[in-house]
């Protein structure tokens, strides 16, 4: 096959995903949401259990008007959407959905996820400083406070992980984690979860907080900034935010399952039928991930602003960083 | 190599697209009449040096810029003027200098210097089209092994620069201040 047309099929696959995906989130969240709050949530839309709700919902979006504040600062202001969607699209290079379905399988792998979806954040601060606007601004700064003090314990808590199967591709941490008793001659692997529970709850807590989700969600408090940095975005750039978001819980989530989960793999199935189910298992482990975090958002209130910072710092870091000393030393001793 | 055989070289136009971007961005952050749009230039110009760096496959070195710079120290710089002053348009404040002369003539004797510095060393080298990168495993050996001096060494001149920011940004509280921050 030539390189070009597998580009274009990847292309074509990644962007039917990213909406798809983003409105199935969409939908369970206000599904599960309802059911936890004792409501039904939507139910007329497409006409049983009101699965069409969000494709209503995503055709309103694209007739509204694109509207520009007039004190904004109309070229960063429109660049801002597309700069997140591109941290978001960039992840989807390296993930593994199956023995040799990963789009690029990169040398670098989870470093290059950190590193691509790191530059979201540039976008999220350009949108709320160029809204011309105070809510837009205030939420701007916060995200980025806190983009920033939590990007730090999610890179050290992948390097447990990097640690245990020495080598930063993804593709290869699955293979690590299949054949990890190989040597004593055993079929089972081992996922990762075992081992470095610690990573994976920190890894957790912390992509909940890149992704700016209760009870992280101060850049975007509703009671006290409106929206945060989307007050002004309308129509398909506020839906590119809105999809970049859910889209992102997807890769984020993905990526905690292949390093910790085992990722496409399922203890005793060969590869060969792995190559079919295999995306399926990753999709159910990226759900109950999800699950997990719509669950956390409609259980806990929102954290103060010094909290917040307080958990970052003076918790999740060092654990980290005592993590990757235990793994270091057991790695080398045993 | 004459000029037509360069530019035969498809690789050569990526390279002068993204090296054009990248010279006309760095341009802007010093031009630019706004602060954050100044900032905004300087993550063009860094994205257009990793994706040089990638041309070269150093992908860790250009992952690492994208990681640490744009993800990290430009959100810095931007958090920092946002959160001082970050007039929308056009700002107001004189960002410009009496001796902009004097910087430009410094500024181009840098230039002179490093380019004759590349030229004379490397000005006949020619290289191989560079097909594959070094595996992060080696660099990580050689970084940890034969040049872990180096590397501690920066590591320790690093975390004295950071002790030293954070001293001089520190303000001791007064006795009074003291007392009730304890009662707290």
């Amino acid at each position: 096959m030539s390189p070009w047309l597998a580009l274009a099929i990847w292309l074509l696959v990644v962007a039917t995903i990213i909406p798809v995906m983003g409105m199935a989130i969409g939908y369970a969240e206000m599904k599960i949401s309802a059911h936890m709050q004792s409501r039904i949530g939507p139910y007329f839309a497409g006409g049983r259990f009101g699965w069409a709700q969000l494709i209503a919902d995503g055709v309103k979006f694209f007739q509204k008007e694109d509207l520009v504040p007039d004190n904004a600062d109309r070229p960063v202001f429109k660049m801002a959407p597309v700069l997140v969607m591109v941290g978001t699209v960039g992840l989807f290079v390296v993930i593994p959905f199956g023995p040799g379905l990963t789009p690029q399988n990169l040398d670098l792998g989870i470093f290059y996820a950190l590193a691509i979806s790191s530059i979201g954040t540039i976008g999220v601060l350009m949108a709320g400083w160029s809204s011309g606007n105070k809510y837009s601004l205030i939420g701007g700064l916060r995200a980025a406070g806190q983009l920033i003090a939590y990007e730090l314990p999610l890179v050290l808590a992948v390097v447990g992980v990097v640690i245990l199967a020495g080598t930063m591709s993804l593709d290869g941490i699955v293979q690590a984690q299949i054949s990890w008793f190989s040597e004593a001659g055993w079929a089972w692997g081992m996922p990762f979860v075992i081992v470095q529970a610690v990573g994976l709850g920190v890894f957790f807590i912390a992509s909940l907080a890149e992704l700016s989700r209760i009870p992280f969600d101060m850049p975007i408090a509703e009671s006290e900034l409106v929206m945060g940095y989307l007050t002004e975005y309308s129509g398909f750039r506020f839906l590119f935010f809105f999809l970049a978001e859910f889209a992102n819980m997807f890769t984020l989530s993905a990526i905690a399952a292949t390093l910790f989960l085992g990722g496409y793999w399922v203890p005793g199935v060969p590869d060969s039928i792995l190559q079919f189910v295999g995306p399926l298992v990753l999709l159910g482990k990226i759900a109950l991930f999800v699950f997990v975090s719509i669950w956390l958002r409609w259980t806990f209130p929102r954290f103060r602003e010094d909290q917040l910072q307080t958990l970052a710092w003076k918790w999740l870091v060092p654990i980290s960083l005592a993590n990757i000393i235990v793994t270091g030393i057991l790695k080398v001793v045993i | 190599m004459g000029f037509e055989d360069w530019i035969a070289e498809p690789l050569n136009w990526v390279f002068a697209v993204i090296a054009l971007a990248t010279v006309v961005s760095g341009f802007r952050v010093v031009t630019s009449p706004n602060v954050v749009h100044a900032a905004l230039f300087l993550v063009a110009a860094l994205a257009g040096t990793a994706a040089l760096f990638l041309l070269l496959a150093a992908e860790f070195l250009a992952w690492v810029l994208v990681l640490v710079y744009i993800g990290a120290v430009i959100v810095l710089f931007l958090f920092g003027i946002m959160i001082t002053r970050a007039p929308t348009g056009r700002d107001e404040s004189n960002l410009d200098h009496k001796r902009r002369l004097p910087a430009a003539l410094v500024s181009l004797a840098l230039l002179a210097l490093l380019l004759w510095g590349l030229i004379s060393q490397w000005g006949d080298t020619t290289i191989d089209r560079i097909t594959a990168g070094t595996p992060t495993t080696v660099l990580g050996e050689g970084l940890l092994g034969r040049f872990v001096f180096p590397f501690e060494v920066v590591g320790f001149v690093l975390l004295a620069a950071l002790v030293g920011g954070i001293t001089i940004a520190r303000r001791d509280l007064s006795p009074a201040e003291e007392k009730e921050w304890e009662s707290k």
